[in-house]
């Protein structure tokens, strides 16, 4: 059967033309939106397919198995992957209670404080800082009194980025809390800290795990901070108080450098940290749409 | 307003609430309220939008410490204890008086749970101790028969009614002796609505119930006094046959036959 078209039913009208004009100007509009996205789309497909393209050929176990080799031999990147790993999960370690505690200061205790506000305004401008600016910072705080690099102070200065983004998602997380929630918490005689640990997190806690993935994903790509702070290292080396290498500090060096086997190396790392990223960003946004579905 | 019982049992006083003035930041919401609840017995808060009946139902547990700019004067003895006392301990000020709200608010975990979390708090048993205060309380809220066979499940998996039920559930469970209703039935349809009318039927028996309503019907229906009030003030406080069939203020008159709010 025909479906009854509107304007066929009787006592309708014949679409003015008013109507007609702003039906015109949708379409115009929604034909540069389109394009727009389209725009945007196009490079991000092109960056993943140039580095699938010239980084997959080169992934092997060897990558995870031996070391950044010396120019002109073959090798791999388990130094850097190490001490990516590492760094990135002492600074997420580091971080993450600092920026828990301070979110749950600004959206539970302190949310009428004056203080709260000061420091939301703080903690946005440490979030928006260059990551360079941090990695000179800690150079400053570490690195010179030290008297040279180190990988912990490249966790330091992870730290200091891992800090703003667990503390601005722990807040808006649990300011998405209802208030009734903990008014019911509440007037079962539950002291504050339970009211906060035992029902406000729990009601949050798929944000708050989201913002922990994203900052893990942030720092895990980020190379300004450890140029300052860790360096880099050709070898093996699991100290500490050494210099360390790290996988971006490590495509740095090598997409810079005239030779073949670094170059390949490079576009192996950069495909390693990409795909990582996007794990993690796709299951922070899975746990994030759980957390609005229920 | 003082001795009013003429048909009534004459009950003992548990709450007696005198001069009680509140103010939001330099608004004043409640003026010099004064009246008392009676053990073991239903009394009503009516009264329009704004009248102050929630504000007033709110100082009974002192809900309103949770916020800044907000102070009350005067004084609430309960048992003969002032509880606005800058002193008086929260916590077990609240596990005293419990709290009901307008949307139910079953907490993130299972059903179990939601009962079983608050009497961990008060006191420490053994598994089969708490498994029987769980089941008790949920036959006490007249949910039972409807959850055993999923105390695991997700409280937020129940319907609004069941829900509303549980929050009672939960709030009967650590034993308190006197319970605030704030609108409980406002967001639930007719049948869970006479439901819980009759459950308050019951825990009058065992507890001392205030309600706050903006249904003249179920004040009438579930309350055995009322408490109109307007404008901050109480204007008239009597038994509910009372106040719904010949009150004395002209303004109760208005109100309960429909004629403003």
């Amino acid at each position: 059967m025909e479906p009854t078209k509107l304007s066929t039913l009787p006592g309708s009208r014949e679409p003015s033309a008013l109507q007609a004009a702003r039906k015109r100007r949708s379409a115009i509009w929604l034909f540069f939106c389109c394009l727009a996205t389209a725009f945007g789309l196009t490079w991000l497909v092109l960056i993943l397919g140039s580095l699938f393209w010239n980084g997959f050929s080169g992934l092997s176990g060897d990558v995870f198995t031996q070391m950044t080799p010396p120019p002109g031999s073959a090798g791999g990147l388990l130094n850097a992957v190490y001490g990516s790993v590492v760094m990135t999960g002492l600074g997420v370690l580091v971080g993450t209670p600092i920026g828990i505690l301070a979110g749950t200061y600004m959206a539970e205790y302190g949310r009428y404080a004056r203080l709260t506000v000061v420091v939301r305004f703080i903690n946005d401008i440490l979030l928006s800082a260059p990551s360079i600016i941090i990695g000179l910072f800690v150079y400053e705080i570490l690195v010179a009194p030290m008297g040279h690099f180190s990988g912990i102070a490249g966790a330091v200065a992870l730290a200091f980025i891992v800090v703003p983004i667990v503390a601005r998602t722990t807040e808006d997380m649990l300011l998405l809390v209802p208030n009734p929630l903990r008014e019911a918490a509440s007037a079962m005689g539950l002291p504050r800290a339970h009211v906060i640990l035992k029902v406000a997190y729990k009601a949050a806690r798929a944000g708050m795990i989201t913002g922990v993935l994203l900052a893990v994903a942030r720092v895990s790509g980020e190379t300004a901070p450890l140029l300052f702070t860790a360096l880099n290292n050709q070898f093996w080396s699991q100290d500490l108080n050494a210099p360390m290498a790290s996988l971006p500090t490590v495509i740095f060096q090598f997409a810079l450098s005239p030779y073949k086997e670094w170059q390949g190396l490079a576009w192996t790392g950069a495909l390693i940290i990409t795909l990582t990223v996007l794990t993690l960003s796709i299951t922070a946004r899975v746990l994030g749409a759980t957390r609005i579905s229920k | 307003m003082s001795a009013v019982v003429p048909s009534l049992p004459n009950l003992p006083v548990k709450v007696a609430i005198k001069n009680l003035s509140f103010f939001y930041g330099d608004t004043v919401a409640l003026k010099k309220v004064s009246l008392p609840l009676y053990a073991n017995s239903v009394t009503a808060f009516i009264g329009p939008s704004g009248c102050g009946k929630s504000t007033l139902l709110r100082v009974l547990n002192r809900m309103y410490d949770l916020y800044p700019r907000q102070r009350a004067e005067g004084e609430v003895l309960l048992d003969n204890v002032n509880i606005l006392d800058p002193a008086q301990d929260l916590n077990a000020l609240r596990s005293r008086v419990g709290m009901v709200f307008q949307k139910p608010t079953p907490f993130p975990m299972s059903i179990y749970d939601n009962i079983a979390f608050g009497i961990k708090l008060f006191e420490r048993l053994p598994k089969s101790e708490l498994d029987g205060r769980v089941e008790k309380a949920l036959r006490g809220a007249a949910l039972w028969n409807e959850v055993s066979g999923k105390l695991g499940a997700s409280g937020l998996s129940l319907s609004g009614g069941q829900q509303q039920r549980l929050c009672i559930a939960r709030t009967v469970a650590i034993s308190p002796e006197v319970i605030l209703l704030d609108e409980p039935c406002s967001a639930l349809d007719p049948i869970s609505t006479a439901r819980v009318e009759e459950l308050i039927d019951e825990l009058k028996l065992q507890f001392t119930i205030v309600i706050v309503t903006h249904s003249m019907q179920q004040a009438a229906r579930v309350s055995d006094r009322t408490a109109f009030m307007y404008l901050g003030e109480l204007i008239e406080f009597d038994e509910t046959k009372k106040v719904f069939t010949s009150p004395a203020k002209q303004q109760t008159q208005d109100y309960v036959t429909g004629r403003f709010g």
